[in-house]
């Protein structure tokens, strides 16, 4: 569509959408005045009903468990397509040997000569060292976070952000290959199939065990304890695995068009 | 200014929609849409709030203390990580078109004529 196109079909729908905000912002209540009214319900039901205290994560994990499921396999469906879309076309090939004698080469020193667009610039020793920090301090956030999803802020989506995180890290440090053998494809693949799978397969636990599906089958525990709210932190953990594999996988995808692949001679 | 939220949520939305429009870089397009997504998320946010109401953690608060309501986070903050992939399938397609027709400006891209 040509821009003129594009500005004449937003000629058209703006003043509607004007029209819109104006009546909006006239009958608009205050800030702060709420009246919805399950919120309120949940937030005061569900520490006697689930025994957990983030309201948040049960809300997420439980009393809306279905709408999760569904949003984790929006989430699968895209990474699905970003893998197929950057697939290795007729023409193309992976060049880990280039990248790698380009990585051996001491950082500072790079400058691009060989042709490529994409040498990476490599990283100082600070760098390096930070990032060799990093990486177990975000691992170790990242399940802290999964794994109290149900009592403190967190949960398996944002842990999932911060595990995904870790590997990242190596890559900060300038090695990209080292980051490719952490964490390969296929194993990438495996985890956020295993994360989805299991999210349903819990599901279907509530439906074998308990009569309903996505209920929460398992023991309830106290609240505040890490064992309690049933089965929610076996859903934040397979969460957290899809997530985690999830980012991963797409920043691979991403990163191998930038640094490895090479067109042939008919690209 | 009590309606102040919502007015940035409209301000951001209608930025966003404009740079969606008017941008003649596909990837600048794609980063406009996540704005207009950011708009939604302020707006969800901004309604659940309740005047001196606190995070509806009771981890450490009694629980029948005033809470926020937690349904909109919830909506938010899945949202927030889904839209991160999304951007990145709509990024893929831009590699792609780049590749087969060489730039990132959409009027560029004519019908494929193979």
């Amino acid at each position: 569509m040509s821009p003129r196109a594009r500005l004449g079909l937003f000629a058209l729908a703006g003043p509607g959408l004007l029209a819109v905000l104006v009546i909006g912002f006239l009958g608009l209540p205050a800030f702060g005045d709420y009246h919805g009214v399950y919120g309120l319900v949940v937030d005061g039901v569900e520490l006697g009903e689930r025994h957990a205290t983030d309201m948040v994560t049960a809300l997420n994990f439980d009393v809306r468990a279905f709408d999760t499921l569904g949003e984790e396999y929006l989430l699968f469906a895209s990474v699905v397509g970003v893998v197929v879309l950057l697939r290795q076309l007729r023409g193309e090939h992976d060049d880990e040997r280039g990248e790698a004698e380009r990585e051996d080469g001491e950082g500072g020193e790079r400058d691009g000569h060989d042709g490529s667009e994409h040498a990476f610039a490599g990283a100082s020793d600070a760098l390096r060292g930070l990032s060799l920090v990093l990486v177990p301090m975000l691992i170790a956030l990242g399940v802290y976070l999964v794994i109290h999803g149900a009592l403190t802020p967190g949960g398996g989506f944002q842990g999932g952000v911060v595990l995904a995180a870790g590997p990242i890290a190596v890559l900060v440090a300038g090695r990209y290959l080292a980051m490719k053998r952490l964490a390969p494809d296929w194993a990438l693949e495996a985890l956020e199939a295993a994360g989805a799978g299991a999210y349903a397969l819990l599901g279907l636990g509530g439906l074998v065990l308990a009569g309903v599906f996505m209920k929460n089958f398992l023991p309830l525990g106290i609240p505040g304890h890490l064992l309690s709210a049933g089965s929610m932190p076996l859903n934040s953990i397979g969460v957290g695995l899809e997530v985690t594999g999830a980012f991963l996988l797409v920043w691979s995808e991403f990163l191998d068009q930038a640094l490895l692949v090479r067109r042939g001679a008919d690209g | 200014m009590s309606f102040l939220p919502y007015a940035i949520a409209a301000w951001l939305f209608v930025v966003g929609l404009w740079g969606v429009v008017a941008s003649r870089n596909l990837v600048r397009t794609v980063l406009c849409l996540t704005v207009v997504q950011s708009s939604t998320y302020l707006l969800l946010v901004g309604i659940g709030y309740r005047s001196a109401g606190r995070a509806p953690i009771v981890a450490d608060i009694p629980a029948v203390s005033r809470l926020v309501d937690p349904t909109v986070q919830v909506l938010v903050l899945t949202d927030v990580v889904i839209e991160a992939t999304v951007t990145a399938l709509l990024l893929a397609l831009v590699v792609q078109g780049h590749k087969r027709f060489g730039s990132v400006d959409p009027a560029d891209f004519t019908t494929l004529r193979d």
